[in-house]
């Protein structure tokens, strides 16, 4: 049976629930595991799309409405508010709502989850200064 | 290999530090900050001014891929050669809020420096932010080029 869902949360209940009904300890944990992995598919699923990587990209600049988020595409607006509510779901994005308008923001604690998300900023210093110093190095033997 | 940069981001504080052990003279190190042409180079950026003094100014370039120019600027604090650059810096065109930086260059031996860059952000979340960015744009660039050799062996298949 194929189920489309929107929800990775309910995803793991309905799976642990399940396996629970049947359980003994160590299932239980199994069942854990399984719920934990799913949880992480579920995530990279959501980020293996170019048009929600994108989106991610977008409002990892600043918070930023529906509507403004659509603007930036030429697909429909129907086909990206799917997109935001798979990210949603997964907690990628958080709303906020401000007066009548509804903000989107990049919700960094799942980020982290995801990775460690200071390991990128890291890198790039580390290569700018691998080139700071290369480029020294040259200026001096040049000197 | 081993990681020569350290970045270090308490949960929950509004600052990180980064350090750096250089294999070059702290002179050398130092000169890589003050001198336009050197600085262009290893920045990948353009220097439309720099004044290394104190109530100094500064400003830089950059374009991306696409094509797009970005400017950043801030103000000079403080100026020790060799020793404390103490300046702000802010991305302009973005709703990013100005950060104060506070670098610290120190000789370890005649031959080995050290850097050390202590930035304060306006808040925890703003701090964030900013070490989100490289991750946001990173998994873009990473899934595309993940798509290029995915691409490049499909074809090299059907050859």
């Amino acid at each position: 049976m194929v189920r489309y869902h929107f929800s990775c949360d309910n995803l793991i209940w309905e799976k642990t629930a399940e396996i629970f009904a049947q359980s003994d300890g160590c299932i239980y944990i199994c069942s854990q595991i399984a719920a934990y992995m799913e949880l992480r598919r579920d995530v990279f699923q959501a980020i293996a799309d170019p048009t929600r990587r994108a989106i991610i990209a977008l409002v990892a600049l600043q918070a930023m409405t529906p509507t403004a988020i659509a603007e930036n595409f030429d697909s429909s607006r129907q086909t990206i508010s799917k997109h935001i509510q798979i990210l949603t779901a997964c907690e990628l994005l958080s709303q906020e709502q401000q007066g009548r308008e509804i903000y989107y923001h990049l919700n960094p604690q799942k980020l982290k989850e995801i990775a460690d998300f200071v390991e990128p900023f890291r890198n790039m210093w580390d290569e700018r200064f691998n080139q700071l110093e290369s480029i020294m190095k040259k200026h001096k033997s040049n000197q | 290999m081993k990681q020569k940069t350290k970045v270090n981001a308490e949960e929950g504080k509004q600052e990180i530090v980064i350090t750096r052990e250089f294999d070059l003279p702290l002179a050398l190190l130092f000169k890589a900050y003050v001198e336009p042409d050197l600085l262009e180079q290893w920045m990948g950026t353009k220097v439309l001014k720099l004044e290394n003094k104190k109530h100094g100014g500064w400003q830089f370039e950059t374009t991306d891929p696409q094509g797009n120019k970005h400017r950043f600027n801030g103000v000079i604090h403080e100026f020790v050669p060799n020793q404390t650059i103490i300046r702000t810096f802010e991305m302009e065109q973005t709703p990013f809020p100005v950060q104060l930086e506070f670098l610290e260059f120190e000789k370890l031996t005649d031959d080995t420096s050290k850097l050390s860059m202590h930035i304060i952000y306006r808040s925890v979340t703003h701090r964030d932010q900013m070490l989100q960015l490289p991750f946001a744009q990173g998994i873009n660039m990473a899934h595309n080029r993940l798509q290029d050799i995915v691409n490049r062996e499909m074809v090299s298949k059907l050859k």
